[in-house]
């Protein structure tokens, strides 16, 4: 076993584009081989793809593994089944990381079942113990618990990695690595799917009772104008619109937006109330979000009893600095 | 067409709670249900025979409570199941798992293999890939859409943003996401058949054939070392006062919670 | 002794709480708004199978057990009990007499597209002057040639003017009473047989309560169900059936009821802390559960004695009796326990309360109840 060494991230790029979800694991990679002492190394797989290995150098790669062939040019899971599993077979990384993607969830258990070793999915954080083995951490049962697994005997040790939760090394553009070029072997009768289209949809809109992330208006808003704060907040945040009763009955919003005993029940990871008291008929539909955020004017509104955070204050000046402010903080994790 | 389903009975996780002492899962009065997606597979399946003919086979690996799930899979409309219940199979990982399961379909004749795309407790999409790869068959995952062109399907994969069409040869495995089909209700009379007219055949390692050391937690190379319950308590923290502070509290509390 | 449901009876229950709580609950306070009635949940019972649960498969039934049947109708009642009475009125007071005492022609041309959910089944008894005392009825039924003249009328008629397919009671011998009395088959389109008053009812205002009238309506001869002079029988027999059908949906409204006052107590706060804390609404939430407990117990055992063919006149009556007055006692503290909002439409409570109302009513009477209870004891 002592053979297996570095830290491997199967690099996606869609149409030559590198994906943020491996960049963000390449950075993670990093961060484990420094620790480990080993190396953390990005295979780039497709067609004419080579130009892109430099970027993952400045990201925090100390070896860029090109594997470029015409037959990789799109994702088939027997073609890049093949050609990683060969490389690894020949250089035995000790860890694989994926992204959790819906490549990277095709991908990963077929290579994990040719290589016959474990694989853990969609993980929200790694890290390395005593004796350099990969702690492979996960949210289960919905999200009511928190497992640590372990590989302890089989290699690679390999994970698929949750969008959006690891950090990006910061660029350094002055970073050297190595650039190795991959031959693959692999023929056209070795793929047995055929890609006959791949079509572009914009996602149709989330309805509540699906969103992660609600935005909700109520009285406090005080009309429908109001309601175009809460949509500008909304879109920021990438969720929906909900309202209360109260906003719902006055007109300012049409019924299908209305969360509680009368309208929907939700759990969305995030739930923010704007200008809601908290009515127990409010609360009977969106009690069950993770976190509850609530912003009113007055302190001693029910809502903040059953909120994680809260804001007092006017929501006509909360909610722009608040837009502002979640601006501000994308923009740095883009940088 | 024969088409084999594999399913997994699960605890209803939307009625899943933590005993906030203990910090374990309270199974008492959660009900046991078939894995939501592994029921638009079943769903598809029995429409592919309605149509076309042949023979749904369910196949579930568990405890002897898992012959509800499958009784409930012949209430819908399948014909044979299969229960693959041994303490030998028991703390299987997704690997595992999958071993176990292809060494029962590998007896069985099919065209077609469908699995849910992931299971509501695990949510790891796992074992459909790894059966596939057992199987030596290929694999089409997130499936939302199928037609059958002769010995082929043509089948929609979704993507990130959009989905691909993908022709592939049978015998394939196919994973089922819910925007495939809605899943009927198995019928009052489906039950009365499936507990009076039908079977369901319990299967053991030995009858399998199966080496004790290649299933069940022996058979796994992934271990679960720790668990933990997240944060569950509301923070509760009020922020008052400059309304710029305010915000940038909030951002940051937001920013490491993963929310933004 | 064994108090336990087979499993096949718990996967039942399963599936069929599982359809009522997504296919017919979230339907039901608009069903009762507007008084509409719910063709598209009779479709989706229908096409479940659950219009003919204890029916042979030959006869176009589900080919399943009575304990069966009456679970379903509780589930479903639970989640609308206008629907209950709909699917209870069609299985126990429609198909039940044609599978008792239909010849094989009746059987095939009626129970068969009555148990497969085809068509709706009404049981038309009552008439104005003819409620507890049904043997007082005065809609007659003259033989002429090869079929019976009908004249009289009928109110009240569950499932009235939605059904296809009625088991009418009238007189064809005036001089005699209850042994006067005959069961007809009578099919919506028969010359001289139309729809009257429709109801306007406080409760189950989805289901139909309507008149139903009869001039010189021609019935064919063949359409005689039983013999002459069986009908009060008939109707006796079936109504003892029904009375467990009713006590189920009885008890599917009190189950609805207190599962709405467990949600509440734990959400609602008075006094910083949720009102399912303080002891007084403990003790009525103990008394409820344990009535509701017992209901359940009276129903089923009922049910179990018809599936196994022990008598059952006595204890469907005491089940009735018992199920649906812990109904409304149970709806009624739960509009209490709710408080203003209780009386307020936003929250379903009112509305099962308005529900629970008419078990005791129809189906005979609490009083009836009674009187078939002490008949049965005193034997005098």
């Amino acid at each position: 076993m002592s053979e297996y060494k570095d830290i491997w991230v199967f690099v996606e790029q869609r149409e030559q584009k590198l994906m943020n979800v491996s960049l963000e694991i390449l950075g993670e990679a990093r961060r484990l081989a420094d620790k480990k002492g080993v190396k953390a190394c990005a295979v780039l797989v497709g067609y004419e793809v080579k130009g892109l290995a430099e970027e993952l150098i400045k990201y925090g790669a100390d070896v860029v593994y090109v594997i470029d062939h015409l037959l990789l040019k799109n994702y088939t899971t027997d073609a890049y089944t093949k050609v990683i599993c060969d490389l690894a077979n020949s250089l035995k990384p000790e860890v694989i990381l994926y992204g959790a993607t819906y490549v990277g969830r095709d991908l990963a258990p077929r290579i994990a079942a040719r290589m016959r070793t474990g694989l853990t999915a969609d993980c929200t954080a790694l890290d390395i113990d005593e004796n350099g083995l990969l702690l492979q951490i996960r949210p289960a049962f919905g999200g009511n618990l928190i497992a640590t697994i372990i590989c302890p005997e089989r290699r690679p040790q390999m994970a698929t990695i949750r969008p959006g939760v690891m950090k990006k090394a910061l660029i350094d553009e002055g970073r050297r690595g190595e650039v190795i070029e991959i031959k693959p072997v692999i023929e056209e009768k070795d793929i047995r799917t055929e890609i006959i289209s791949i079509i572009k949809e914009a996602r149709q809109k989330v309805n509540l009772e699906e969103a992660d992330i609600i935005v909700s208006g109520g009285r406090g808003v005080g009309g429908p104008e109001g309601f175009k704060l809460i949509e500008e907040l909304a879109e920021v945040l990438g969720g929906v619109v909900g309202a209360s009763r109260a906003a719902v009955e006055a007109g300012w919003i049409s019924s299908d937006h209305q969360v509680g005993q009368t309208g929907k029940t939700v759990r969305p990871k995030l739930y923010i109330a704007c200008g809601i008291s908290g009515a127990i008929q409010h609360i009977a539909g969106m009690g069950g979000a993770k976190t509850i955020v609530a912003i009113n004017k007055n302190p001693d509104a029910p809502i903040f009893k059953i909120a994680d955070y809260g804001i007092v204050g006017d929501l006509f000046k909360v909610i722009p600095a608040l837009i502002e402010e979640i601006k501000e903080a994308k923009k740095k994790a883009m940088a | 067409m024969d088409i084999i389903v594999c399913i997994k009975q699960v605890p209803d996780t939307s009625e899943v709670k933590i005993d906030p002492v203990t910090k374990t899962l309270i199974r008492e009065g959660v009900p046991s249900i078939i894995n939501p997606e592994d029921k638009n597979a079943l769903e598809e399946a029995i429409r592919i025979k309605e149509k076309y003919g042949g023979k749904v086979t369910v196949i579930t690996m568990g405890p002897q409570q898992a012959e509800e799930a499958l009784r409930e899979a012949l209430a819908m409309g399948a014909d044979e199941a299969y229960l693959l219940s041994d303490k030998a199979f028991a703390g299987a990982d997704t690997c595992a798992t999958a071993k176990t399961l292809a060494t029962m379909i590998k007896k069985l004749e099919y065209d077609l293999v469908f699995c849910g795309r992931q299971a509501i407790d695990g949510d790891t999409a796992q074992v459909g890939p790894q059966l596939a790869e057992q199987l030596g068959i290929p694999q089409v995952t997130y499936v939302k859409e199928i037609k059958i062109e002769g010995d082929s399907l043509i089948v929609k994969r979704i993507l990130e943003d959009g989905y691909e069409v993908i022709k592939v040869k049978m015998p394939v495995l196919l994973t089922a996401t819910k925007e495939l089909n809605t899943p009927r209700y198995p019928s009052i009379k489906g039950i009365f058949e499936a507990y009076r007219e039908k079977e369901v055949k319990i299967v053991t390692a030995s009858e399998l054939g199966i080496d004790p050391q290649e299933v069940g937690l022996k058979g796994s190379p992934t271990r679960v070392i720790a668990t933990t319950t997240p944060e569950t308590e509301r923070a509760g923290e009020i922020f008052t006062g400059n309304v710029k502070e305010c915000v940038q509290n909030l951002v940051q509390r937001l920013v490491e919670k993963h929310l933004i | 002794m064994d108090f336990s449901f087979t499993r096949e009876q718990e996967m039942v229950r399963k599936v069929v709480r599982e359809f009522a709580e997504k296919e017919i609950m979230p339907r039901a306070k608009e069903i009762d708004r507007t008084g509409e009635f719910p063709w598209d949940n009779v479709k989706k019972m229908a096409n479940a199978d659950m219009m003919g649960i204890p029916y042979p498969k030959e006869y176009g039934g589900a080919g399943g057990d009575y304990i069966s049947y009456i679970i379903t109708v509780e589930e479903i009642s639970r989640a609308c009990a206008a629907t209950g009475v709909i699917l209870s009125a069609h299985t126990s007071l429609a198909c039940f007499p044609i599978f008792q005492w239909g010849t094989k022609e009746q059987k095939e041309k009626y129970l068969v597209p009555l148990a497969r959910g085809e068509k709706l089944g009404a049981f038309a008894l009552t008439e104005p002057n003819a409620g507890t005392d049904a043997a007082g009825i005065q809609t007659t039924a003259t033989l002429e040639g090869d079929h019976y003249v009908l004249n009289g009328c009928k109110i009240f008629i569950t499932n009235g003017g939605a059904a296809d397919v009625y088991i009418v009671f009238a007189k064809t011998d005036k001089s005699q009473g209850a042994k006067g009395i005959s069961a007809f088959i009578v099919e919506k389109g028969f010359p001289g047989f139309s729809i009257g008053k429709i109801e306007e009812k406080m409760g189950i205002r989805g289901s139909r309560a309507a008149e139903l009238v009869f001039e010189d309506c021609i019935v064919p001869k063949e359409n005689l169900l039983g013999k002459e002079g069986e009908g009060f029988k008939i109707a006796m027999v079936t109504l003892d059936g029904g009375r467990i059908g009713i006590g189920a949906q009885a008890l599917g409204i009190a189950q609805a009821a207190l599962d709405e006052v467990t949600k509440y107590v734990k959400e609602r706060q008075q006094f910083g802390r949720p009102i399912g804390k303080f002891q007084g609404l403990q003790w009525y939430i103990a008394e409820m559960a344990t009535k509701v407990s017992a209901a359940r117990h009276l129903v089923y055992y009922a049910a179990w004695r018809k599936e196994n063919n022990l008598s059952y006149s006595m204890e469907a009556a005491m089940a009735k009796l018992f199920a649906s007055e812990t109904a409304m006692e149970v709806t009624t503290k739960a509009v209490q326990i709710f408080g203003g909002y209780g009386y307020t439409k936003d929250y379903p409570v009112e509305r099962l309360m308005r529900d629970a109302k008419i078990t005791e009513i129809y189906e005979g009477t609490s009083e009836v109840q009674k009187m078939v209870i002490a008949s049965n004891i005193l034997k005098m």
